[in-house]
This record gives structure tokens, C-alpha cells and sequence, in this order.
């Protein structure tokens, strides 16, 4: 019953959608209709066109989230277990943090250039933050006990961070790498939008050049897909390395 | 004292807690020496610092004077292992690698290690639950998985702070008899750490009495009851019953010493 209201009610609206666009109701140079939607996003997908922007994407949103979360992981783990990185480090996080990414973009593009590497990077900033802060959560929320069992097993430096930070933190780390993932969906866009020749962001800007409102919805949606498929790939990896987080 | 050799030697062992400007003593001037293979309890009013001086035992504090003299048999063994009061098994790992930790981190191959861990897991009944997460274990499970893991490191000492404190009473009764199993079998000199008189009794061969706070030896106690016992059938001999008044009667002096201190000044 539920399943099928879930079903249900999108369609519902799509068929509001097509019937207001029909009818006149709604300006189908702005809004365009689910129909002429569905009749463009083929042949974008058959030409390659769609495909080949969405793997440019892709491939920026891989490296970029990969290149900043595992420093992020790094140095969150060595905040969490040193108060000396903690304390040295920490300042310079929290008064970075609220800056917005996109208010940066100018000056990565000024300093890498418009090649990949700007995109990139400015994912990986926008990912790092968020993973960074989150581990080191992660990690300081460890129970004291478990860190005196391995001090009473002699542990040493690397069996702390690997037997119990990594370990311990995982949960709150896959938090962080989730909202990362999010972030870097909002930066590719932008990114894009201002210095890129292909991708799923210069898509949508060329849409708007050309007033291709239909090519603009179907970028939309491919957006919307490439986030579900990255927070499966997340649930499933998650999923993967935390059998022992209950109700997993 | 019946024993060939000391295992350990505590001598002028004091600790102050320095909070602000204030000075806490803990524990002021213990002396003791435990016999090498002796099941060694420790009782006193609560606050008295039974927990710090298991933990300077441990290593995890150190003495602020006094001297901690712990015999070594052989090189490659660890000093010691503790079994903490808390739930403290690593809710990432499986029961087996739990058991293995402490041989895991003294690079033993992986073989090896799960071959010692699965003898201690035979000795508290769940080999079945090898590889099992803690989440899906009982409270009564994951102390004996404790237990196991500081046994299977094979440490020269053994130290357990309050381990059966959290469970109920069957359970407790359960698990003091396999402890009192293992320990037979292993004869590692074990320092236990107790509230609990009766508990102290079916374990220990020798049992001290610390003062109120700040803690020192009030007086130490020998347990003559016959080995190997059976804990349900000790509490009915005569014996048990008589040290149970002489220690009652010792310990409740103390007890009421920290009962008057908080009734003159109620915080």
C-alpha cells in the first residue's frame, strides 16, 4: 500500500505536469513537459552527447572526492588521537570552514588554470572539509575504554590508529564522506558552469545559452540519477566494511 | 606465605591527584607482596582507590612515589592484561579476534593466534559464536569474551577490575566459576579487584582490606579454604562463614568511617 501511494504520487504529478502543459496551463517554453522531455533525452543519450558529459563528471567528481578524502581521513584521525595536531590544526580548520567553497573558485582558477585540475580541486576542498571534521569527531567519540585496552596490549602508534581510530570512527567517517559526496555534486555544477568545456554543469549553461529548456530538464535528471547511484555505491561500501554496525 | 617465589612487590607506593591547586591523596604508603601463581583480591570502602592502584598495576597511571617491582619469566611474554569493569571488548572486531587481540598486536601469524584464541573460547563455551560481533552477545557473553582475552595473552599477571560487577547474580555465579576453571588450569597470579565479600571469598587465597580514603593496607586476610572449590558449595562450609563475619566486621569500621565523612558534610 505504501510502496504503491510512493509509486503513485510522483507519476501523479507528472501526469498534473503533462495535462497542465496539454492544456495550456503551464508555459511549456519555461517549464517545458515530461513528453518533450523524454522526447530529447533519447536522442542526447543515442548522439553520446549525454554520456560523454556525464563521464567527464563522473571522473571529476571520483578524483576530486578521492583527493579529498583521504587526507581528510588522514589528518582527522591525527587530530583525533594528538591534542598536539589537534590544537595546531584546528584553528586554521574552523576559521577556513565557513568559507564558502564557491566563494574560492576565482582564485583556484586563477592559481591551476582552467584544465581539470581546478575542478578538481575544488571538489576535493569542498569533500576534504567535511571528511576531515567529521573523522576527527569520529574518532574523539571513541570510547576511553577501548583505547586503554590497547594501551594495556601494548599497542603501538599504528596499532592505535589502526586497530582502534579506523575502526572506531568508521561510522562517523562514512557520515562525512556522505556529506561530502553531496557537496561535491553542488561543486561540480558550479564549476562547471563558470570555466568547462563538457560536463554535466556546462551542459545545463549551454542549455541556457541556447534556450534548450529540454536538454536543461534532462541534465536535471541525470544529476538527480548520478547522486542515487553514488549514495548506493556509499551505502553498499559502508555497508561492506561495517558488519558490526547494528541493524547493518 | 606458601609460595616458592613473589610475583609482585609493591613497596611505598603513594599517588596524589593534583587537581588546580588542590592535592588529593589516593593512596598513601602500600606495601604488599603477591605470591607468584596467588589469586589476590582487593576490598575497600568505595572511593578508597582499589581502581588506581589496579591501574598503576597496569601501567595506565603511574605511582607518584613507591616502587612497582613486577617478575619477569620470560622476554617475549607481556606484563600484564586486564579485564576492565565496563563493557570494554572492541565492538569491531569478532569474538575470535577479540580473543586474539593481544597476540595480534605481538605479531603472532594468524594461525597461531586462532588457535590459541579458540582453546579460551572451548574453556567459556562459545566456540559457537567465534565469529560472532559483540552487539549480538549478552552482557554475561561479552565479559567471559573479556576474561578470555586477557587469559589467551598469556600475560605474567593478570588483573581484573570489578569484572562481574555489571552482571546479575546467575550470571556472576557462572562466571566466577569458570574464572575459578581457567585459572586453575593457567595458576597465573591474578590480582581481583571486588565490592563484593562473598565474591572476594570463593576466589581469593588471600584478601586485602584497604582503609577509607585515603587508601592503605588496613589488613590482609588468608584464605584457608581448600582448592579446587566448587562456589556454590563454599558458601555453606563453616570456614566461609567465619571469615565472612572477621571481614565484615573489618571492613565495616571503614565503610561507616565514609559513611560519618558524608553524613557531617553532605555535598
Amino acid at each position: 500500500m505504501k510502496t504503491a501511494i510512493s509509486i503513485l504520487s510522483p507519476l501523479t504529478l507528472l501526469l498534473f505536469w503533462e495535462a497542465g502543459a496539454f492544456l495550456g496551463f503551464v508555459d511549456t517554453r519555461l517549464l517545458s513537459s515530461p513528453w518533450m522531455i523524454l522526447h530529447s533525452f533519447f536522442p542526447l543519450v543515442i548522439s553520446g552527447d549525454l554520456i560523454y558529459n556525464t563521464w567527464v563528471s563522473v571522473v571529476r567528481v571520483i578524483w576530486g572526492f578521492i583527493a579529498g578524502a583521504i587526507p581528510g581521513i588522514l589528518l582527522g584521525m591525527s587530530m583525533g588521537l594528538s591534542p598536539f595536531v589537534r590544537s595546531a590544526i584546528e584553528p586554521m580548520i574552523a576559521a577556513t570552514y565557513p568559507i564558502p567553497k564557491l566563494a574560492i573558485m576565482p582564485l583556484i582558477l586563477l592559481i591551476f588554470g582552467l584544465g581539470e585540475t581546478s575542478k578538481i580541486f575544488t571538489i576535493a576542498i569542498g569533500v576534504f572539509y567535511l571528511v576531515v571534521i567529521n573523522t576527527m569527531a569520529g574518532v574523539l567519540n571513541i570510547d576511553k575504554i577501548y583505547l586503554e585496552v590497547a594501551k594495556n596490549f601494548g599497542a603501538s602508534r599504528k596499532d592505535f590508529y589502526l586497530t582502534v581510530a579506523l575502526p572506531g570512527a568508521l561510522p562517523m567517517i562514512f557520515a562525512g564522506l556522505k556529506l561530502g559526496m553531496g557537496m561535491a555534486l553542488i561543486l561540480i555544477v558550479a564549476a562547471e558552469m563558470s570555466a568547462a568545456k563538457a560536463g554535466v554543469g556546462w551542459m545545463i549553461w549551454r542549455a541556457y545559452d541556447m534556450f534548450d529548456i529540454e536538454q536543461m530538464f534532462a541534465a536535471l535528471i541525470t544529476l538527480s540519477i548520478l547522486g542515487y547511484i553514488f549514495t548506493l555505491l556509499l551505502d553498499w561500501l559502508e555497508h561492506m566494511v561495517l558488519p558490526w554496525k547494528q541493524g547493518n | 606465605m606458601p609460595y616458592d617465589s613473589t610475583s609482585i612487590v609493591l613497596t611505598n607506593i603513594t599517588k596524589i591527584f593534583t587537581n588546580g591547586k588542590r592535592q588529593i591523596t589516593a593512596l598513601t604508603d602500600i606495601n604488599i607482596s603477591i605470591g607468584d601463581g596467588e589469586f589476590f583480591s582487593i576490598v575497600g570502602p568505595s572511593g578508597c582507590g582499589k581502581t588506581t592502584l589496579l591501574r598503576i598495576l597496569a601501567g595506565l597511571d603511574i605511582a607518584t612515589s613507591g616502587n612497582v617491582d613486577i617478575q619477569i619469566t620470560a622476554d617475549d611474554r607481556p606484563v600484564n592484561s586486564m579485564v576492565f569493569q565496563e563493557q570494554s571488548v572492541f565492538p569491531w572486531l569478532t569474538v575470535i579476534d577479540n580473543v586474539a587481540y593481544g597476540l595480534k598486536l605481538r605479531g603472532i601469524p594468524k594461525k597461531e593466534r586462532y588457535q590459541t584464541a579458540e582453546n579460551f573460547l572451548r574453556m567459556i563455551g562459545l566456540t559457537k559464536f567465534a565469529k560472532a560481533y559483540p552487539h549480538q552477545l549478552s552482557g554475561g557473553m561479552k565479559q567471559r569474551v573479556s576474561v578470555a582475552r586477557a587469559f589467551a595473552n598469556d600475560p605474567e599477571i593478570l588483573l581484573m577490575d570489578e569484572p562481574f560487577g555489571s552482571l546479575d547474580e546467575q550470571n556472576r555465579i557462572l562466571l566466577q566459576q569458570e574464572l575459578l576453571r581457567i585459572w586453575e588450569l593457567s595458576k597465573k597470579t591474578t590480582v581481583f579487584i571486588t565490592h563484593s565479600i562473598d565474591e572476594a571469598l570463593c576466589l581469593s587465597d588471600r584478601i586485602l582490606i584497604m582503609t577509607a580514603h585515603p587508601g592503605t593496607v588496613k589488613t590482609i586476610i588468608d584464605v584457608d579454604l581448600p582448592r579446587p572449590r566448587d562456589v556454590a558449595s563454599i558458601r555453606t562450609s563453616m570456614r566461609y562463614n567465619e571469615l565472612f563475619q572477621l571481614i565484615w566486621l573489618t571492613l565495616r569500621e571503614e565503610v561507616l568511617k565514609v559513611h560519618d565523612r558524608d553524613f557531617d558534610n553532605p555535598s
